[in-house]
C-alpha cells in the first residue's frame, strides 16, 4: 500500500460489515420470518436476497433481522419491514425475485410495493 | 455478504473458560445447518465482563449471551441464528426486562451504560488478527493523516493540547516527553512501548493487545514520526502469549500493506517494530531497568538523569510509553485535542481503564472518563460487593498505590487526587475490599511482592524492604510492640526517599496508607492481640461452643491435622496446639457450633 486512496478503499469496503456491530437508533429493520413454515415455504432464499440487496446497494441504515412465526403461516414467506417512525408494512408470499423491488421502491424511496403487502388480498 | 455476526470474545479470560471450543462447535452446527455462508464468526478481544464468560453477542440483533457452554450451542444456531428466535435463558440476566418481551441493548445495563471507551473502543468489537477489519473502523487514518498532512511539531502540539497523560502510572505528560525527546538531535531514536504489566490484579494492557493490537502498532508509528525515530520496540510479558502471539500476527499485516516499513505512504518515512519479550521481572515495568532489559542485560536500574529522552535505549534518546497511553493517540489525531480534552477532570484528561476485581460482582475491565467517583465505579457498573458484605476499601496502584477507605468513596478519580489521599492512579489495577480482609494482611502482602521482585541492585530498597516485611510479620503474630510501629514507619520514609527507582519509592505505600486509614487495625493487632477482621491466623482461635455441640463428629473427621477430639454425642473440643486454623470445620458444622474469634 502506497497511498491513503488504497487506505481508504479497504476502510470503505470494510465499514459496511463492521457497522452491523454498531447500535443502531433510526433504522429501518426487515424482519423475515424463519420459523419452520416459513423455511418450509421458501424463506431462506428470500432473507439471503435481502441481505445481499441491501449490501449491493450500501444501504447502511438497513439492518436484515429474522423472527419466528406470526402466525399468518399460509401467507409464508412473510416479511415486515419496520421503519423509524413505528410504520410496519407486511409482505407476503414473498420471493428472491420479488426482493429487488422492495428493495428499490420502499428502502430506498419509502414507497411502499402496495401489490405485494397483505393488504391487496 | 454476511446477515448476522456472532462475535466471541477470545480475550484471555474466556479462552480459559473454554471460548475457543465454543467457536469450534459454532462454526460446525453453522455448517450442518447450511448458514455458513450466511453467519459470521468472529474471533475478538475482552469486551470486560469477565466474571460472565464465555461471552458471545450475537449482530445486528445485538443479543448478549453469557457462560455459554459447548452444549448450548445447537439451540443457539437452530433457534436465533436460523430462526430468529433469541435463546433468552442464555442471555445475561440484566438484558431481559422482567416485566417486557424486549431485549434491551448491551449498552443500556449497568455495566456498560456508565462506561465510556476509547483506548478499548475496539476491544470485543473487532477481530484482532484482522487488518482489514481495524482499517473498517478508521483504522490507520490517523496515521496517513499524520504522514501526509501534519508536520512531527503539530503531531506533538496536538498530543500536548489534548493534556493525555502516561497511564502506566506516574501521569507525566505525553506531549511534554515527547517534545523532550524531538529537541535531541541524534542519528538514531527509538519509541518504546511498555506492554510489562506487572501489578498483581491488572490486565488492562492484555486486554487492549489482545483485542486491538494494531492501535498500539499505529500510535507507536505516529510517536516515531513525532519525534524522529525508525525504530520501535515493544516489551510485552512473555506469560502473556496471545497478546504476544496476535501483536506478531499484527506486525506481519502491518508489514505486508507497507504500513510498516520503508517510504510510508510515499511520505519518505520509515518505521518499524520489533517485539522483546520480558521474562516476568517486575522492576522490568520501570523504564531504565526495562530498557536495559531490551539491550540484552539484566534488568535493573540505573539512577536518572539522564532522561531516557536524552540517552535511552542504546544511549540513543528514547521515549517509552505504556500500551494504554498510545491506544488513545491515534483517537486524539483523528478527533483533535479539544475533543479529548473535553472529558475528564482540569488535569486529568480523557479516559482511564480499570481491571475490577477482588469482592466485586461484576470481576472484569471497565474504562470511564476521568473523575468518576469511586462509588459509581463499584456499585453501579461492579454491581456492589457480593453476600451482602460492606464495603471496606479499594486498593488502587498496585504494589506502588494505596488504599482508598469507605469514606473517601465519593472521592472523583484522577491522578492528583489519588495522589492526595495517600494512593496512586497506577496502571489501573482497582481491588476491591470488604470487611472480610484484614488490612495488616494485605499491606504485608504487597511487601511479600516488593520483597521477591526488589532486584536488589540498591540496599535501601533490597534489605529495607524485608526488614519492613519482617515487622509486618510480628505484627499479624501479635508479638510486636507500639515501638515496633513507629520504627516501621520511620522505614518506610527512608526507603522511600533513598531508592534507586519507581519501585523502592514506592514500595512503602501500601503500609503508609493503611496506616493512614486503618491505624485502628494495626493497634488492634499489637495491645490487643487481636485480627478484627479475623484473618490473621496466629491471633485467633477456632473453638467448639458445648452448648450447640451435638457429637455428631462430622468436624473430627473433617479435620486434616487430627486437632479434634471428643466421642460421638458428647460436646467435641480443639486442640489449639494441632490446630491449624484452615476453617475446614467451620464449613462442615449443620448446628453452627464451631466459631472463630
Amino acid at each position: 500500500m502506497k497511498s491513503l486512496e488504497e487506505l481508504k478503499a479497504i476502510r470503505d469496503r470494510m465499514k459496511s460489515s463492521v457497522t452491523l456491530r454498531e447500535e443502531q437508533g433510526d433504522n429501518i429493520r426487515v424482519v423475515v420470518g424463519m420459523a419452520t413454515c416459513g423455511i418450509a415455504a421458501g424463506a431462506r432464499p428470500v432473507l439471503s436476497a435481502f441481505t445481499e440487496e441491501v449490501a449491493k446497494r450500501s444501504l447502511q441504515n438497513v439492518t436484515v433481522t429474522q423472527t419466528g412465526c406470526i402466525g399468518i403461516c399460509q401467507y409464508e414467506p412473510v416479511v415486515e419491514v419496520y421503519e423509524a417512525d413505528g410504520k410496519k408494512t407486511t409482505y407476503i408470499k414473498m420471493t428472491a425475485d420479488k426482493v429487488a423491488k422492495v428493495v428499490t421502491d420502499h428502502l430506498v424511496n419509502g414507497n411502499v410495493v402496495k401489490e405485494y403487502t397483505i393488504g391487496n388480498l | 455478504m454476511y446477515r448476522s455476526h456472532v462475535l466471541v470474545c477470545g480475550g484471555t479470560g474466556c479462552t480459559s473458560s473454554g471460548s475457543q471450543q465454543i467457536i469450534e462447535a459454532l462454526e460446525s452446527e453453522l455448517k450442518q445447518s447450511g448458514l455458513e455462508n450466511e453467519v459470521k464468526v468472529v474471533k475478538t478481544g475482552c469486551f470486560g465482563l469477565c466474571a460472565l464468560g464465555p461471552i458471545m453477542i450475537v449482530y445486528p440483533e445485538g443479543c448478549f449471551y453469557s457462560e455459554v457452554k459447548t452444549t448450548d450451542i445447537p439451540e443457539i444456531v437452530n433457534e436465533h441464528l436460523l430462526k430468529g428466535r433469541i435463546v433468552k435463558r442464555l442471555l445475561y440476566q440484566e438484558t431481559v426486562a422482567e416485566d417486557s418481551a424486549d431485549v434491551k441493548s448491551l449498552n443500556e445495563t449497568q455495566f456498560y451504560a456508565k462506561q465510556h471507551r476509547v483506548a478499548l473502543r475496539n476491544c470485543g468489537v473487532i477481530n484482532p488478527e484482522n487488518i482489514d477489519e481495524y482499517i473498517g473502523v478508521d483504522g490507520y487514518q490517523a496515521l496517513g493523516k499524520v504522514l501526509t498532512e501534519m508536520t512531527p511539531q503539530q503531531v506533538i502540539d496536538t498530543v500536548l493540547a489534548s493534556g493525555l497523560r502516561g497511564r502506566g502510572g506516574a501521569g507525566f505528560p505525553t506531549g511534554r516527553k515527547w517534545s523532550f525527546a524531538a529537541a535531541n538531535e541524534a542519528p538514531q531514536k527509538y519509541v518504546c512501548c511498555n506492554a510489562d504489566e506487572g501489578d498483581p490484579g491488572a490486565f488492562m494492557d492484555r486486554s487492549v493487545l489482545e483485542g486491538d493490537p494494531h492501535v498500539v502498532i499505529e500510535a507507536m508509528a505516529i510517536a516515531g514520526y513525532a519525534i524522529g525515530a525508525s525504530q520501535g520496540y515493544i516489551y510485552v510479558r512473555a506469560e502473556y502469549p496471545i497478546a504476544v502471539h496476535r501483536l506478531q500476527v499484527a506486525i506481519n499485516q502491518a508489514r505486508e500493506y507497507g504500513l510498516l516499513g520503508k517510504n510510508i505512504f510515499d511520505s519518505g518515512f520509515d518505521f518499524d517494530l520489533d517485539i522483546r519479550l520480558g521474562a516476568g521481572a517486575f522492576v522490568c515495568g520501570e523504564e531504565t531497568a526495562l530498557m536495559t532489559s531490551i539491550e540484552g542485560h539484566r534488568g535493573e536500574p540505573r539512577p536518572r538523569p539522564p532522561f531516557p529522552a536524552v540517552k535511552g535505549l542504546f544511549e540513543s534518546p528514547t521515549i517509552l510509553n505504556n500500551v494504554e497511553t498510545y491506544a488513545n493517540v491515534p483517537q486524539i489525531i483523528l478527533k483533535g485535542a479539544e475533543w479529548f480534552a473535553s472529558m475528564g477532570t482540569e488535569k486529568s484528561k480523557g479516559t482511564k481503564v480499570f481491571a475490577l476485581g477482588g469482592k466485586i460482582k461484576n470481576t472484569g475491565l471497565v474504562e470511564v472518563p476521568m473523575g468518576t467517583p469511586l462509588r459509581e465505579i463499584i456499585e453501579d457498573i461492579g454491581g456492589g460487593i457480593p453476600n451482602g458484605k460492606k464495603f471496606k476499601a479499594a486498593q488502587t496502584g498496585g504494589p506502588s498505590g494505596g488504599c482508598i477507605p469507605a469514606s473517601l468513596i465519593d472521592t472523583p478519580i484522577d491522578y492528583d487526587n489519588l495522589l492526595e489521599i495517600g494512593s496512586m492512579m497506577g496502571s489501573g489495577g482497582l481491588i476491591v475490599m470488604d470487611e472480610d480482609t484484614c488490612m495488616v494482611d494485605i499491606a504485608k502482602f504487597f511487601l511479600e511482592f516488593t520483597v521477591d521482585e526488589s532486584c536488589g541492585k540498591c540496599t535501601p530498597c533490597r534489605v529495607g524492604t524485608k526488614r519492613l516485611y519482617e515487622m509486618l510479620d510480628k505484627i499479624t503474630r501479635g508479638t510486636a510492640t507500639m515501638e515496633d510501629l513507629d520504627k516501621m514507619e520511620e522505614l518506610c520514609y527512608y526507603i522511600k526517599n533513598n531508592s534507586l527507582c519507581g519501585l523502592g519509592q514506592t514500595a512503602p505505600n501500601p503500609v503508609l496508607s493503611t496506616l493512614r486509614y486503618f491505624r485502628d487495625e494495626y493497634e488492634a493487632h499489637i495491645i490487643e492481640k487481636r485480627c478484627p477482621a479475623g484473618v490473621c491466623k496466629h491471633l485467633m482461635q477456632i473453638t467448639i461452643l458445648e452448648d450447640k455441640c451435638k457429637g455428631c463428629t462430622l468436624c473430627a473427621r473433617t479435620c486434616p491435622v487430627g486437632a479434634i477430639e471428643g466421642s460421638v454425642k458428647n460436646p467435641h473440643k480443639i486442640n489449639q496446639d494441632k490446630c491449624i486454623k484452615c476453617g475446614a470445620c467451620m464449613e462442615k458444622c449443620k448446628f453452627g457450633a464451631i466459631i472463630k474469634k
